[in-house]
């Protein structure tokens, strides 16, 4: 036993040696099963997972398409320039960083102001610019120390310019980053979301906004392979965007410098429409404001600036202003009273100077009277009495009904977003209109100062100047639009936005040509004959004067201050009368006599379009409009 | 002209063929892949392989009686080091580790890798024929005292390796089946209840009894990666991409987009086998395994050969120290161990371990030469 023993121990060791070499075995099967499971039977899972950690889709945003008046003249277009920008998320103290590099690049303080509203609305991972459009000295200065700063980058980008500054700025409009707000509608649909992956703007209002869907274009994107920090190491693949559509326009920049230079700095606009189309020659509104501020965020002051002016530079009168019509709405009374039979164009009536209803005494503006009036001389003196009768021989209901059908407090289509609708009053509209039983109720007396153009009655001037080509064209109607055509750039097929006749109203020959003749007779012998003196056109018109203060319903609540309290010029038009190629509505805030402000901007619209005739500072100013 | 050929003989004499055939595999792969990972690397890793292959040799060459008398004052040494660095060693990442010695710094726990199963094997041979229950006891103080100055510096990988090499000594020597299996089985009953519970305990507010949070966090990023994407868990999640995104074939040699894209961290040291898993796919992950069955393999072989029991034990602990390199490397690179940085044997960038796993080899082949010469 004693000599076995060691053997015995050897033996007992090489048991243990074979349970350790079974131990191991089992240890490295262990492992073999895991790296099995993971390679084979995870393979797929993990194969995909390594592709996403390599593969990175880039949006790449497409170009905007441009915005081109009726000859080409560009409104609005792209232009490439240098930004210094930071990944928000790749820095580690943001204040520091943007110290550091106001040592090497002029960042003001207006820049960090930006900087920060633009941080607090963005989405989340997206650089920002700290200061857009670097000059060349600027970016060599930054690229040459890069490596201070990570998460800073100069980018290249498109930036949108419209190159006509503050014309035309409120049907054109603008575009800003996409807001916090807009970020979730475009969400709501995950085609349009991605999309929008790559794009950093978005039409805020006018035409920019309208169009969105076609000017924005279809988003391309690169496949790049990128390593654990993010850098791409290659490119693998592309799918170039395609870039948006190009809009040509009805507008006339010519015509719409012509118009609002007539202005001369007075509040109000102006529309100007082709009759045969709808096509919106002109469209304004002043004071205008510049859509260049707003491109890379706007500043604080300007936008203080603009937002705090009494004169309200942001509001597109055109379309969201609601005036009275004054005696703008004459021309459409008459035609009712021909068309409803209520009058013929030959009975007269005698004008004392004003009209008696009840207790109530309405009077004229002429206060002497104008003795036997019929319907083409009470518009070309424009009769208030005469009106005051007619409308209350057809009643609320009759007028409601037939304006109506002229679009008068309905919107008209036109293809910029957000016009008001206005007020056409009737007894129904009173009952939804307001709350106390008292005031929902319509009182005969009120139908009485409707007639010439008062009380509730509230219209934009674009549906003034709607009804007035509806007028010219005999009563068919177009929808107003300031697209013409919208042209694929790439191909450059064109897809014209066709005229759309919305209605045909029917209306009589003879009661469209009595009205016409009144209307002539304004500008021959009437109130506007100073205005169109010498006129070698013949010229359809009406004069208007909108009092404010009796000023009701849904108008402007803030203006009635001073010299806010003056009366409103107004002046309607269609030329020539024999084959209208213009229609026009003109209000200008506060101006008084629509025959002595209204009337003769009117002129120097229709001399400039009708015969080229340019006034003296506009000619001045034009040549740089074919840029 | 000198004949080279008695040089030459005297040069490859102490080598085990067999045993320097598969380290000459493994570092070849090595070699390659390291060329993959981090070629600019190559030249310093030559150097480390000159160096551990010397050593190797030079140790190879002694008989194992020098071995022997080596055994105490090595642990001496090491335990009188490891106190030194407790109380001057210069801390570097958070941990305790090296102590400068004017020329050079060195890691006093990485000699411990060597010196303990030298010292039990000294110890065991020493008592030889009168064993006692008192004996194992000993053996366990000098095996605890080292590994619980090298757990204090911290450095987990190291007290564990430390750990299980004297623990295989002891068990080589013989401690009882019956004390063996049941801290095994509870071993693995008290992992599986992690695994089944591991949405319980790893809530937030529970504290682990006898456990700080930094070792309660490990262990459940381990559970779950995913808990902790950026952090911790970042290693695993990329090394099991990598290792899963290889597939049986692999991307192929440079071509995995985990490694050169730097998904993977410590793709040339730690987590080297997930650029092989990556790159030549489940087929390379088999490669290195039968590498290391057939190393192991040898290693015990040349234990149950070998004509004493020191060399025995030795031959067994040092030959286990193998498994456990790798066994705990591929376990924590494929997420199924906390990551506690133990490198891939002879393949992961790096000298220290390269020299010791090579000393382990010299140590192998000099037993087996002692029968050779006897």
């Amino acid at each position: 036993m004693e000599l076995k023993a060691p053997e015995q121990e050897l033996s007992r060791f090489r048991t243990r040696v074979l349970a350790a070499a079974g131990f191991v075995l089992f240890g490295f099967c262990l492992i073999l099963a895991r790296y099995f499971y993971l390679q084979v039977m995870q393979h797929e899972y993990y194969a995909t997972r390594a592709e996403n950690n390599r593969i990175s889709l880039l949006p790449i945003a497409p170009n905007r398409g441009l915005i081109v008046d009726c000859n080409g003249v560009v409104l609005a277009r792209n232009y490439s320039a240098y930004t210094l920008e930071i990944t928000p998320s790749k820095v580690i103290n943001l204040e520091d960083t943007i110290d550091e590099l106001a040592e090497i690049i002029d960042i003001q303080v207006k820049d960090r102001r930006r900087f920060r509203k633009l941080l607090e609305e963005s989405k989340n991972f997206e650089s920002l610019p700290i200061r857009t459009r670097l000059s060349d000295e600027e970016v060599a200065r930054f690229i040459a120390r890069r490596y201070r700063f990570p998460g800073v980058d100069i980018k290249a980008r498109l930036f949108r310019q419209y190159p006509q500054g503050e014309l035309a700025a409120h049907s054109v409009g603008y575009i800003g980053r996409i807001n916090q707000r807009e970020l979730a509608m475009l969400e709501e649909d995950p085609q349009v979301r991605d999309n929008y992956r790559g794009t950093e703007y978005i039409g805020k209002t006018g035409l920019e906004q309208s169009y969105e869907n076609w000017l924005h274009g279809v988003a391309g994107y690169e496949q790049l392979e990128v390593d654990a920090s993010g850098r791409a190491v290659r490119s693998l693949s592309r799918v170039p965007p395609t870039p948006g559509q190009n809009l040509q326009l009805t507008l006339d920049v010519g015509l719409q410098r012509v118009a609002e230079e007539a202005f001369g700095g007075r509040r109000g606009a102006l529309v100007a429409i082709e009759p045969g189309t709808g096509g919106v020659l002109a469209l304004v509104s002043t004071p205008k404001f510049d859509p260049n501020l707003f491109v890379d965020g706007i500043t604080v002051e300007n936008w203080d600036a603009l937002n705090t002016s009494p004169n309200r530079p942001m509001i597109n009168r055109a379309l969201n202003g609601v005036y009275p019509p004054g005696s703008t709405f004459k021309p459409f009374m008459a035609l009712a009273a021909l068309e409803t039979g209520k009058r013929t164009a030959q009975q007269t009536i005698f004008d004392p100077g004003y009209f008696e209803f009840g207790n109530n005494i309405f009077r004229d503006s002429h206060a002497g009277g104008r003795g036997a009036v019929d319907m083409v001389r009470s518009l070309e003196i424009s009769s208030d009495t005469y009106y005051y009768m007619l409308a209350n021989d057809m009643g609320i209901d009759m007028i409601a009904g037939f304006m109506s059908k002229f679009g008068f407090g309905a919107a008209t289509g036109i293809d910029v977003k957000g016009e008001s609708i206005g007020v056409l009053p009737s007894p129904e509209w009173k009952r939804k209109r307001f709350r106390k039983p008292e005031q929902q109720r319509w009182y005969a007396g009120e139908t009485i100062s409707i007639g010439i153009g008062q009380g509730y009655n509230a219209y934009t001037p674009l549906q003034l100047a709607h009804a007035t080509a509806t007028l010219a064209a005999d009563g068919v109607m177009y929808r107003p639009h300031l697209v013409k055509y919208v042209t694929d750039p790439q191909t450059g097929t064109q897809r014209k936005i066709e005229p759309e006749p919305v209605a045909t109203l029917g209306l009589k020959p003879e009661n469209l040509a009595v009205v016409r003749k009144g209307m002539q007779a304004v500008n021959i012998s009437g109130t506007g004959a100073n205005a169109f003196r010498g006129a070698p056109y013949a010229v359809a018109g009406k004069t208007g004067t909108a009092q404010v203060f009796s000023l009701r319903g849904a108008a402007y609540k803030d203006l009635s201050v001073g010299e806010h309290l003056r009366d409103h010029a107004l002046y309607i038009a269609y030329a020539p009368v024999e084959k209208p190629v213009i229609a026009l509505a003109i209000l200008v805030e506060n101006g008084g006599w629509g025959a002595s402000i209204a009337a003769p901007l009117a002129r120097q619209v229709l001399d400039y379009y009708l015969l080229g005739i340019k006034p003296k500072s506009a000619a001045q100013v034009d040549t740089e409009a074919g840029d | 002209m000198i004949d080279p050929r008695p040089y030459l003989k005297r040069l490859v004499l102490p080598l085990d063929p067999f045993l320097f055939g598969v380290l000459m595999g493994i570092l070849g792969l090595a070699a390659l892949m390291m060329l993959s990972a981090s070629p600019e690397r190559m030249e310093a890793q030559a150097i480390n392989t000159g160096v551990a292959l010397s050593a190797m040799w030079l140790v190879a060459s002694q008989p194992p009686q020098r071995l022997h008398s080596f055994a105490l004052p090595l642990y001496l040494l090491g335990v009188v080091l490891l106190i030194a660095v407790k109380l001057f060693g210069e801390v570097s990442k958070g941990a305790q580790r090296w102590l400068d010695i004017g020329i050079t710094r060195i890691q006093p726990s990485e000699l411990m890798k060597i010196a303990m199963p030298l010292m039990l094997a000294w110890y065991f041979q020493k008592r030889e024929g009168s064993l006692q229950v008192r004996d194992f006891l000993v053996a366990a103080l000098l095996l605890a005292m080292p590994v619980a100055l090298i757990l204090k510096q911290p450095d987990l990988g190291t007290a564990l390796l430390v750990l299980s090499s004297g623990l295989f000594v002891i068990y080589f020597a013989g401690l009882s089946w019956k004390l063996i299996v049941p801290v095994v089985m509870l071993a693995l009953i008290g992992v599986s209840a992690i695994l089944v519970y591991q949405q319980d305990i790893c809530v937030p507010d529970l504290k682990w009894p006898g456990l700080h949070d930094y070792q309660k966090h490990r262990v459940c990023t381990l559970l779950d990666p995913s808990s902790d994407p950026r952090g911790k868990g970042f290693h695993t999640i990329q090394s099991t991409i990598a290792i899963g995104s290889g597939g049986v074939l692999g991307k192929g040699w440079r071509d995995g987009t985990q490694t050169h894209l730097d998904f993977l961290p410590e793709r040339h040291t730690d987590f080297i086998l997930a650029v092989i898993s990556e790159e030549l796919g489940l087929i390379g992950v088999i490669g290195i395994l039968l590498l290391y069955c057939l190393l192991i393999a040898r290693g015990l072989m040349i234990a149950a050969n070998a004509p004493n029991l020191f060399s025995r034990l030795l031959a067994g602990a040092i030959t286990m120290i193998f498994f456990t390199y790798a066994f705990v490397n591929m376990g924590m690179v494929a997420g199924i161990l906390p990551i506690v940085g133990v490198p891939l044997p002879m393949i992961s960038y790096g000298g220290t371990a390269l020299v010791t796993l090579c000393l382990g080899c010299g140590i192998l082949m000099s037993i087996q030469g002692q029968r050779r010469r006897a």
